[in-house]
């Protein structure tokens, strides 16, 4: 399969000019094309969450969205989150608050719970336990992954990433 | 001679590569970048046994980008393997389904994996037995169990004791083969060069790699180079180089290219390990008073016919509690299945599932609380080796946590308490966990214009060991923690055992003091103003503490409270509480995530783990994350865990014990104990789903 078509993936900001082969996952792209290696894989079946980042504002796992289906929609992954000096809220309170051990899933985390908080800005425990059920963590027993998200919440400016107008992103 | 305590260790600092993991900066094996790379996509066998007789990769090597097809025929050859699991397309036989047959390799990983589905295999294909029971005729006794315990251990006259007790049980409790399922699936980058390999693995320990590797393709050590900065857990999974390290390897020698091969999530259920299935026969006998006359553990387990690997299921029930008259057998099938390996506290996590169900079942038979029994029963010395304890505060743990938990006001009697459609239950188990240590070396330098940096080939799988570490070094240098900088994860740094059996830290640590506090003596002789290194190794150390006549264990007590949905039979655990006796704590940040993880993995073990054996296939048939259920966020309310002050100058100059396993031990019979007092049913193989408690709750109670 060696069939090429273009594709303008607009990452963080930043417009690349790729040539892919249609079958090609987002995730991949994102990883192997661009060397954006925070969105990580880890089930090859949706389930996990690790690939979790923004589509025009909303949470995906791009593991279940073809390179092509991304094509000059707004893209942002866990190196686009922070401000140039900043972290974001949630990636402090992740931090601050251990909502990590391995780290392998917190990309994802972090992305899905930045998509949460832009539709809910202050949830319940029990609106972020549901809200993040997509996302697996096998080290921390999510307690401290909840605490970071309601800790973020309250931070001022946690609610970035809202919905753009215009498009819909995939959801997967 | 102890640490002197100046303020890093306990304070609870926060994870020093937390930045790196937060911002998507830390890098885990696959995702180094490498010039002119090409990706391996594993070709498993699907048959369970048999051997594969024709390989026909003509036609797939004419698809543009695939290099080339690895099978037994056309493979390297390897020189020195000593665990069959990585005798990697060394022969055609096929010992399980999933196995490594070949490979493809190819300049995308989507045209690998494209490449992989055309393969064509032919099988000479034999019937298979892929079912551990109780009357399997292959059961046989190890000569050990892992990692060297004798097999059997008979004390007193168990069988007359036991026939002679007063009040007895004897029950058996089952647990299903189980998943490590770290989130970062293996992946291995090997390149060759010159002088030899450097491998990006994802892995519990580069000099296991280094050196299982060195000895396959007839390497010295020192032309082996394994870096893992990053590990996305492993949980006993990446504890030893799976075949794909071979694999890959073999890979990037073959082609004369750096190869990257990933493990997929469904391959991991087939190629990195997993935990045996388990059949636990219990007898306790005991008198009136409660006071254990025979114990009595008989463990049957599984294995590969490529490797022998003997759980330790029994052990726990060596040491646990008082009893004259003692039996603790282990016996073995080796069936057509993969090899079942380390995951989280392999034997205690089994074992002490079915013992503190059976003392459970003990209490309820004998009318005395739980807890009583417990502390009528704990031991002055070990009752295996007659050692004292060099601490054991298993007693402390259970009073603390009954007091927190509201234990006392308990009505005993089961399936009476009910709040609307939930039957509400508690449970306790108790908890326990070897505390050893193993050599290890280290590096301490002192640069004028850097500060100080330690090195060490150890491995932080998420544990906080990087993080501990640089607390244990801050202590024994006596300079704040923002000075020093460890850093682990080659195999270029001095030799260290790997993160497992809990000795990372005790093992580590005990190598990083030996190491500052010789540094600090050269700085005391030859002042601060020109760069200063030592290197130790505690190899003398380890043999002094594993040569004391004491017995070194942590412990704990678990509580939990559970609801049981009368129609649906739909478990929920709305509170658990755990308390921990396992010396000093060197991080309460991180400590506390290990224990919560650990009894979040014990409530999955509990309620949703499992993975199902395809008879007729012969392979887990759940094998990815939509089939095999790990807790997820809603799974998990209320969840505490406490430690309790613990002073234990003999385990290391730390004075800390492990903490990655215990927190997973007893955890899954507090549920299942928890889940009785809520409705009366003893589910007695785990998991405890819907199906085994819907119909079962009485009518009545409905």
């Amino acid at each position: 399969m060696s069939k090429t078509v273009p594709v303008t993936l607009n990452v963080n900001g930043v417009e690349h000019h790729l040539e892919v082969e249609p079958r090609l996952l987002l995730v991949h792209a994102l990883r192997d094309n661009l060397g954006l290696t925070g969105t990580h894989v880890g089930c090859d079946t949706s389930n996990c969450g690790a690939c979790t980042i923004h589509m025009d504002g909303r949470a995906v796992k791009s593991c279940t969205v073809l390179a092509v289906q991304a094509d000059g929609v707004a893209l942002t992954t866990i190196e686009g989150l922070a401000s140039e000096n900043e972290l974001h809220p949630l990636q402090e309170a992740f931090w601050n608050d251990h909502g990590l051990q391995c780290g392998y899933c917190t990309p994802g985390m972090i992305m899905a719970a930045a998509g949460l908080l832009a539709e809910n800005p202050n949830p319940t425990e029990d609106e972020v336990r549901h809200g993040l059920e997509g996302n697996l963590c096998r080290c921390t027993g999510y307690h401290n992954i909840v605490k970071a998200v309601l800790d973020a919440a309250k931070a001022k400016g946690a609610a970035v990433g809202a919905p753009a107008s215009g498009q819909p992103g995939v959801t997967a | 001679m102890s640490v002197t305590v100046t303020g890093a260790i306990g304070a609870a600092v926060d994870r020093v590569e937390g930045r790196a993991k937060v911002t998507g900066q830390a890098k885990y094996a696959y995702e180094y970048r490498q010039d002119a790379v090409a990706y391996a996509a594993i070709l498993q066998s699907t048959v369970a046994k048999g051997a594969v007789r024709t390989v026909e990769a003509a036609s797939v090597l004419e698809l543009p980008g695939v290099h080339a097809v690895l099978w037994h025929d056309n493979a390297p050859r390897l020189h020195e393997v000593s665990d069959g699991e990585l005798e990697v397309l060394q022969s055609d036989r096929v010992s399980y389904r999933g196995q490594i047959i070949g490979a493809v390799i190819a300049d995308s990983y989507e045209t690998a994996r494209q490449a992989e589905r055309l393969v064509r295999i032919e099988y000479a294909q034999e019937p298979h037995d892929v079912l551990l029971r109780a009357d399997h005729p292959k059961l046989y006794t190890p000569e050990k169990v892992n990692p060297n315990y004798p097999a059997v251990t008979e004390d007193g006259d168990f069988d007359s004791a036991f026939a002679a007790a007063e009040v007895k049980i004897d029950c058996t409790y089952e647990t299903p083969a189980e998943h490590n399922n770290p989130m970062e699936p293996h992946a291995t980058l090997a390149i060759w060069e010159e002088n030899g390999v450097t491998l990006f693995d994802s892995n519990q320990g580069v000099v296991n790699v280094k050196t299982t590797v060195a000895r396959a393709f007839g390497l010295e050590p020192d032309q082996v180079r394994v870096v893992s900065p990053h590990v996305g857990g492993g949980f006993g999974s990446k504890g030893t180089p799976r075949p794909h390290v071979i694999l890959a390897v073999m890979a990037a020698q073959a082609l004369g290219r750096p190869v990257k091969l990933a493990v997929t999530r469904q391959q991991m259920f087939a190629l990195t390990g997993y935990r045996t299935p388990t059949i636990q026969r219990m007898r306790l006998g005991a008198d009136r008073d409660g006071r254990l006359t025979a114990i009595g553990h008989e463990a049957i387990l599984q294995s590969s016919t490529v490797r022998e690997f003997a759980e330790q299921a029994a052990l726990p029930s060596r040491m646990m509690y008082e009893a004259p008259h003692r039996r603790t057998t282990h016996r073995l099938a080796r069936l057509d299945v993969p090899t079942p390996s380390w995951m989280r506290a392999p034997g205690e996590t089994p074992g002490m599932y079915a013992l503190e169900s059976a003392m459970d079942e003990l209490a309820i038979a004998g009318g005395i609380d739980p807890i009583e029994l417990r502390v009528r029963n704990d031991p002055e010395v070990d009752p295996e080796t007659g050692h004292r304890f060099s601490s054991r505060n298993l007693v402390a743990c259970l009073r603390e946590g009954a007091e927190r938990f509201g234990w006392n006001s308990r009505d005993s009697r089961p399936g009476v308490h009910r709040e609307g459609r939930w039957l509400i239950g508690t449970g306790v188990a108790a908890s326990t966990y070897p505390a050893r240590r193993q050599p290890s070396s280290a590096r301490a330098s002192y640069e004028p214009d850097h500060g100080y940096k330690i090195q060490i080939a150890a491995a932080d799988i998420g544990t906080g060991a990087r993080t501990a570490l640089t607390q244990i070094a801050a202590d024994a240098l006596e300079v704040p923690v923002e000075e020093v900088e460890v850093q682990i994860g080659d195999s270029s740094f001095p030799e260290a055992f790997l993160a497992g059996g809990s000795m990372g830290n005790s093992s580590w640590g005990s190598a990083v003091v030996k190491a500052c506090r010789e540094l600090r003596a050269r700085m005391a002789e030859e002042g601060s103003e020109v760069p200063l290194w030592v290197e130790v190794d505690t190899k003398a150390e380890a043999a002094a503490a594993s040569a004391e006549p004491l017995a070194k264990h942590g412990f704990g007590a678990q509580f939990i409270e559970a609801r049981v949905d009368v129609d649906t039979g739909e478990v929920h655990v709305p509170r658990a509480l755990g308390v921990f006796a396992v010396g000093r704590i060197i991080n309460p940040k991180t400590a506390r995530s290990q224990f919560i993880g650990g009894m979040t993995m014990g409530i999955g073990m509990a309620l949703h783990e499992e993975s199902l054996i395809d008879l007729e296939f012969g392979d887990y048939l759940n094998h990815d994350l939509a089939g095999y259920h790990v807790p997820t966020n809603p799974d998990i309310e209320q969840l505490e865990a406490i430690w309790l002050e613990e002073d234990d100058p003999h385990v290391n100059p730390m004075g800390a014990k492990g903490i990655g396993e215990i927190g997973i031990v007893g955890t899954a019979a507090a549920v299942a104990n928890a889940v009785h007092h809520a409705t009366g049913i003893r589910v007695r193989d785990l998991p405890i789903r819907p199906d085994k408690l819907v119909g079962a709750v009485p009518r009545g109670n409905r």
